[in-house]
Formats: C-alpha cells, sequence, structure tokens
C-alpha cells in the first residue's frame, strides 16, 4: 500500500522559513500569497493488505520519529 | 577522578575538542560511538558533542536522539548520571526526551558564528560551580537551529524551578533583545533537568580553555565537573 505521512508546524509555532518563502514569492509577483506555513511530506510504501495496522503503525513511525509533537502536527492518508 | 564517556555519532564533529577539554580539566575520557548499547562501567558523565549528525535530517538531533546509545544515556540520567549536551548535543538530548523543548531555525535564518556573553543563572549545579551567579562568561557560538522554544507551561515550569542554566546577554550582562543571536525565548542559552544532572546549552565551552585561543571562559564548566568550586 502506498501511504502519505504529512508533517506540519502547529497553529502559532514561528517558521521562519515559511516567512522567508513567502517573501520570495512576494517578492517574484506571484499574485494573490497571503502567507506560507512550511511542512514535509513523507511518501511511505507499506506491505501487507490491513489498513488499519498500516495506520496504527504510521501512527507509531510519527510518534516515534517523523513529528516531534512539541510544535509539529501530523496526517497519516493511505492510498490503495 | 571523573569519567568522561564521548559520544560519536555520524556527523559529529567537535568530539575531539570536548575530550581534550575534559583531559586538561583532568577527567578521564572514552570514546563510545552511537551503535553500543551500554556505556563503558563507571561512567560518571555522557557527553553528546556538537556537529551535523546525520547531515540534520528530518530535524536537527532527530535521528541520533533515537540512536542505541541514547537507551544507555537516558538510563544513565534517569540514575541521577551526568549528562552534557553541547550545541547538536543539545538538539540531540532534546529529541531524546532528556530535556523539554526543541532547538528550531535561528529567528534571523542565518547560521550564527561568533563570540558572545551569557549570564550564568545558577552556579550551584555540578556544572557551574566554579562560577559564580550573575558572572558573564564570553564563549563562541557557531549554530543555525539554536532558536530555543517550548510550550507555555514548559517554560513557567523552566523558569518557576530555576532550570534556566545561561542566558544571551550584553557584555555588561544585561538580557536584552539585541544580545539574542537566534530568538530563543527568554533569551535562553541552555536548561537544567530537574535533578541538574543533564545539562543542555547551544554555546561551545570547549572552544574557550586556553588562552593561546582566544580566553578561558569555558575551562570553569570543566573545573566545575571536576568538583572543583569557584
Amino acid at each position: 500500500m502506498k501511504a502519505r505521512v504529512t508533517v506540519t508546524l502547529k497553529t502559532g509555532v514561528l517558521d521562519p522559513q515559511g516567512k522567508a518563502i513567502e517573501s520570495a514569492l512576494k517578492s517574484l509577483g506571484v499574485a494573490g500569497v497571503e502567507s506560507v506555513r512550511q511542512g514535509k511530506v513523507f511518501d511511505i510504501e507499506i506491505g501487507g493488505s490491513d489498513r488499519s495496522a498500516a495506520e496504527a503503525s504510521l501512527k507509531a513511525a510519527c510518534e516515534k520519529l517523523l513529528a516531534n509533537t512539541v510544535i509539529e502536527n501530523y496526517r497519516v492518508e493511505i492510498g490503495a | 577522578m571523573l569519567k568522561a564517556a564521548v559520544v560519536t555519532f555520524p556527523g559529529s564533529n567537535r568530539e575531539g575538542d570536548v575530550a581534550r577539554a575534559l583531559r586538561q580539566a583532568g577527567a578521564t575520557v572514552v570514546s563510545v560511538w552511537h551503535a553500543d548499547t551500554a556505556l563503558p562501567a563507571g561512567t560518571h558523565l555522557v557527553v553528546l558533542p556538537g556537529g551535523f549528525s546525520y547531515g540534520d535530517y528530518l530535524r536537527t538531533g532527530a535521528i541520533a536522539g533515537r540512536a542505541n546509545i541514547m537507551d544507555a544515556t537516558r538510563a544513565h540520567a534517569a540514575r541521577g548520571g551526568l549528562v552534557l549536551g553541547i550545541c547538536n548535543g543539545f538538539q540531540i538530548a532534546c529529541e531524546a526526551g532528556l530535556l523539554p523543548g526543541i532547538l528550531m531555525r535561528n529567528a534571523g535564518l542565518k547560521f550564527v558564528c561568533r563570540r558572545q556573553h551569557l549570564t550564568v543563572e545558577r552556579a550551584d549545579t555540578p556544572y557551574a560551580r566554579a562560577y559564580a551567579k550573575g558572572q558573564v562568561l564570553d564563549v563562541c557560538i557557531a549554530h543555525g537551529e539554536g532558536n530555543y522554544v517550548a510550550d507555555v507551561e514548559t517554560l513557567a515550569r523552566l523558569e518557576g524551578e530555576g532550570l534556566v542554566a545561561f542566558r544571551y546577554c550584553e557584555a555588561d550582562g544585561q538580557v536584552t533583545a539585541a544580545a539574542n543571536p537566534n530568538g530563543s525565548l527568554n533569551n535562553i542559552a541552555g536548561i537544567y533537568s530537574p535533578g541538574l544532572n543533564v545539562l543542555g546549552l547551544m554555546p561551545h565551552p570547549e572552544n574557550l580553555i586556553d588562552s593561546l585561543t582566544g580566553g578561558t571562559d569555558g575551562l570553569g564548566m570543566f573545573e566545575s565537573l571536576m568538583g572543583r568550586a569557584a
């Protein structure tokens, strides 16, 4: 199964990289950009066919390593 | 005799400097590899040195914080053993759960490498007894992710329990926004665990141990660890 884990900064956590990207987009003249927050995406290939077991594994992966829950939220999506 | 275990992770680069500082103060130093599962018998102090472990991949200190040796290091800390994390070692200690909070990208987005003044917030600890409370130290900083962040409750607990070890300050000891090199909350440069046995700090005391190379204000930390008081 293919899975995607998305890790984003919690609301209120200062994101200097997102701010720098935001100002670069504005200076490039990209219309309508109001704010940018930078996150991370992990595309993970996971064995077996039990979706709930896969989801449990991926949540464990997030809690143990992929996200630092002091500052980050995570979301797990399992595809076909 | 203090026995120190200095851990090398893939990408550590300050392990030699901190070992030299410890030896100069009179400690016995043993090198430990990150994949080892046990500390040498009789270890008093575990040092997590500076560097760029795992190329700072994922988050600074994140992968090193899950290395085999960190299980033994957590057990050592839980027994009251000393653990010192410097720069990347502070980041590793936070990621390993030895200290609260996290070090984020510097607010100014630049890697900052320069001399920096610090205040000694308390001197009644194994790491600072050779200093005086309120003393201003002239040390070095070199980091891109030194911006200390913790949630409101954690920050209140650190301040309320007196667990802030050092703060960035002006040469005269004033703690100001202008003296903050990276945006850290409350100008925090280093923090202790509640038992005062774990210390994490961004500055490099091991750089300042010889007047030939810039100063000796870092020496006090290693003298302190040897049990010498001010």
